[in-house]
């Protein structure tokens, strides 16, 4: 196992630069998330990690070896990809082996090794079997085991999951966070599923146009996000975000005047944005009155989307609510938790 | 397996469904009459007479009569119809192993990142493309006796001080045609192997790189098992071609010097047109297939071998 360190790295293809200058720390036996939207540079950033894909500039280290220019199999690594990858000429135990094989390990080293891994993600009924003949899902537990064979410094997951159904993806996300705190291996997983990252990450890293916008633990990311891509990027549903200005009594959007508990005096008087998530709403009786549009009942809680003068909102309470649609109801954003950003910088300031 | 017996209880006894069913195989049979009309014709005809000419006395201008295996004995004793059957396997095996060697290293090449790849795959195409009889000309030329650009050139650069005489002696002949034959097929080859490799997800061989592969363990494991069963496919075309080619060797050689270059196919055409033996040319081209049915049926378990390709399970 090792830290992984990405210091200023750069990615141009051409003239066309794709990664400006990235830096994250990643510790020994972390599991680190990247994600962001489509085309945003993760993979590009990962591969470059692997070894896959030269780094323009800046450096990456692996344990204490800066490897910018260490060939990809020396780097010790074991890469996930989101098409697998599996060899489909060999068999499921061959997948697993093959690395093993090429070391010229000794036979009953491998079989030792294929078989523990297999029993761990209980691919042994399938040993035999050609990737042709499994599920998603079972493919995707045999690209697994062709990485734990190896015993690798760091896990590098690519989209791993994004090629399975609704149902399947999130019990394979506990697998693998459940693989992760059996053998502690330094991961680096990268996705554009925010969920994915809140669920699984110790350490998510919000990345948008090649640039990171922010890192950390995935409530801190929630609880106070740094500009208003992070805030509109986690979380689901989005948080809500109105225009408006800062005056003394609050935030004003139109003729409405908003709740805040803390705007910096410098603040009052600019144009800004007003950020408050769906479940930080609370139905008050000295709440703004809006007119529901849609009500969506889930069972666990209800989702509301509503109109508070010329916007639209999206409100999620625990309770269950009766209101029609074109209904009023009386709804409060809690001060505590409204995120103010500027409106030209997009940065947090409260 | 239970579904579908329950279908069947539920079909069974429905009348209008089994006329429908009925009348749906008619329309098959219909549909497929004409391309049925077109096989006998134009397949199973000349076949049919071809093998009925081997068993004939038939000579051009005369209708023969039946003789049985008499061609058949006639061409067991003769030497020259043996050195022809020589001839086609050293041809066939020897160009074939050239075309698949230099088509696939080819197509290695052209999968590369390469500048002008596609002018490159252009130029290849060419040797495909020429009329075999304008190529056969070409090289002609190119291995006369006289005005041969390989020797002129050889002589120029002081390698040699006379002319080869490519297609006078034996060995040369051979070695000629086989070199023409080559150059003709390798298109094919590379082309067709070019393709398949292009069918190879580049992931994989960036897994078996992280996997610790070397350039040719990744050849070794990745390419050539994912080829393998193109490169079948491809193999018997190509065996196929040149086992029966006629063009070529007509042009350049008519199967001289001394026969050296006589094909079964070459002989064939002598004895049957030329020689007016129509029975016995056609005996020597029904001698033909068995080699090719071999061919083919090699290829065809080579191919049914290879389990991972089939899906579903077990
Ligand atoms: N081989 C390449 N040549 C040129 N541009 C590329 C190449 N690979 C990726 N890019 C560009 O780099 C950017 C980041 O790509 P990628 O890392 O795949 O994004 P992500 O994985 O976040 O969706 C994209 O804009 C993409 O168009
Ligand atoms: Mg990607």
């Amino acid at each position: 196992m090792a830290s992984v360190e990405i210091r200023d790295v750069r990615k141009a293809y051409g003239s066309q630069q794709v990664i400006h200058g990235v830096s994250i720390d990643i510790q020994d036996g972390e599991f680190v998330i990247l994600v962001g939207p489509s085309g945003c540079g993760k993979s590009t950033l990962l591969r470059m990690v692997a070894g896959l894909e030269n780094i323009t500039g800046g450096e990456i280290r692996i344990g204490p070896r800066v490897v910018n220019n260490v060939a990809p199999k020396e780097r010790d690594i074991a890469m996930v990809f989101q098409n697998y990858a599996l060899y489909p000429h060999m068999t499921v135990a061959d997948n697993m082996a093959f690395s093993l094989m090429l070391k010229k390990a000794p036979k009953a080293e491998i079989a030792e090794k294929v078989n523990r891994a297999a029993e761990i993600l209980g691919l042994t009924p399938l040993l035999d079997r050609y990737p042709r003949q499994l599920s998603g899902g079972q493919r995707q537990r045999v690209a697994m085991g062709r990485a734990i064979v190896r015993d690798p410094q760091v896990f590098l997951f690519d989209e791993p999951l994004s090629n399975l159904d609704a149902k399947l993806r999130v019990s394979m996300r506990g697998e693998i966070k459940a693989l992760h705190q059996r053998l502690k291996t330094t991961t680096v997983y990268v996705t554009h599923d925010q969920i994915e990252a809140m669920t699984m990450a110790d350490k998510i890293v919000v990345m948008h146009d090649g640039i990171v916008e922010q890192m950390g633990a995935p409530l801190d990311l929630y609880d106070r996000p740094v500009n208003l891509f992070v805030a509109g990027f986690i979380g689901s549903p989005a948080m809500n975000v109105l225009e408006g200005t800062i005056d003394s009594s609050g935030f004003r959007v139109g003729n409405m005047v908003l709740p805040v508990q803390s705007a910096p005096a410098a603040s009052v008087g600019r144009p800004a944005y007003y950020g408050i998530r769906p479940e930080h709403f609370q139905l008050r009786a000295d709440g703004m009155p809006v007119e529901v549009i849609v009500v969506e009942p889930t069972g666990s809680e209800t989702q509301v989307v509503a109109r508070a003068g010329h916007e639209e909102i999206i409100c999620v309470f625990r309770e269950r609510i009766s209101a029609r649609p074109g209904e009023t109801i009386l709804v409060a954003p809690d001060p505590a938790l409204v995120h103010l950003f500027d409106r030209d910088s997009g940065r947090r300031i409260n | 397996m239970a579904d579908a017996a329950v279908q069947d209880r539920i079909l069974l006894p429905s009348e209008p469904k089994a006329s429908l069913l009925k009348s749906r195989g008619m329309v098959g049979f219909l549909f497929m009459l004409p391309a049925l009309a077109f096989l006998l014709i134009f397949l199973t005809y000349p076949l049919g007479l071809g093998v009925w000419l081997g068993f004939t006395d038939t000579r051009i201008g005369r209708d023969g009569i039946w003789i049985g295996l008499e061609n058949y004995q006639l061409l067991w004793e003769d030497s020259l119809f043996w050195l022809s059957v020589f001839n086609t396997l050293l041809y066939t095996i020897t160009a074939s192993i050239l075309k698949f060697a230099l088509g696939l290293w080819l197509a290695l090449i052209l999968n590369e990142h390469l500048p002008f790849k596609s002018f490159f795959r252009a130029v290849l195409l060419l040797p495909w493309v020429v009329p075999t009889v304008l190529s056969a000309i070409a090289f002609w030329w190119i291995y006369d006796s006289q005005f041969s650009v390989i020797s002129w050139g050889l002589i120029e650069l002081g390698i040699i001080d006379t002319p080869i005489n490519f297609l006078g002696d034996m060995e040369n002949a051979r070695a000629s045609v086989i070199a023409a034959n080559v150059w003709r097929g390798i298109p094919f080859v590379a082309i067709t192997l070019l393709a398949g490799l292009q069918t190879i997800s580049p992931s994989l061989h960036e897994a078996a790189t992280l996997d610790g592969a070397t350039g040719w363990q990744r050849f070794r494991h990745i390419t050539l098992p994912m080829l393998s069963p193109l490169i079948a496919v491809v193999m018997t075309f190509s065996v196929l071609f040149t086992f029966t080619d006629f063009q070529l060797i007509y042009v350049l050689t008519r199967g001289g010097p001394l026969n050296a270059t006589h094909l079964m196919a070459t002989l064939s055409f002598q004895r049957a047109i030329p020689g007016g033996q129509l029975g016995e040319g056609a005996a020597i081209a029904v001698a033909m297939i068995p080699f090719l049915l071999a061919a083919i049926l090699f290829s065809y378990f080579g191919l049914q071998r290879r389990k991972w390709q089939q899906g579903g399970a077990d």
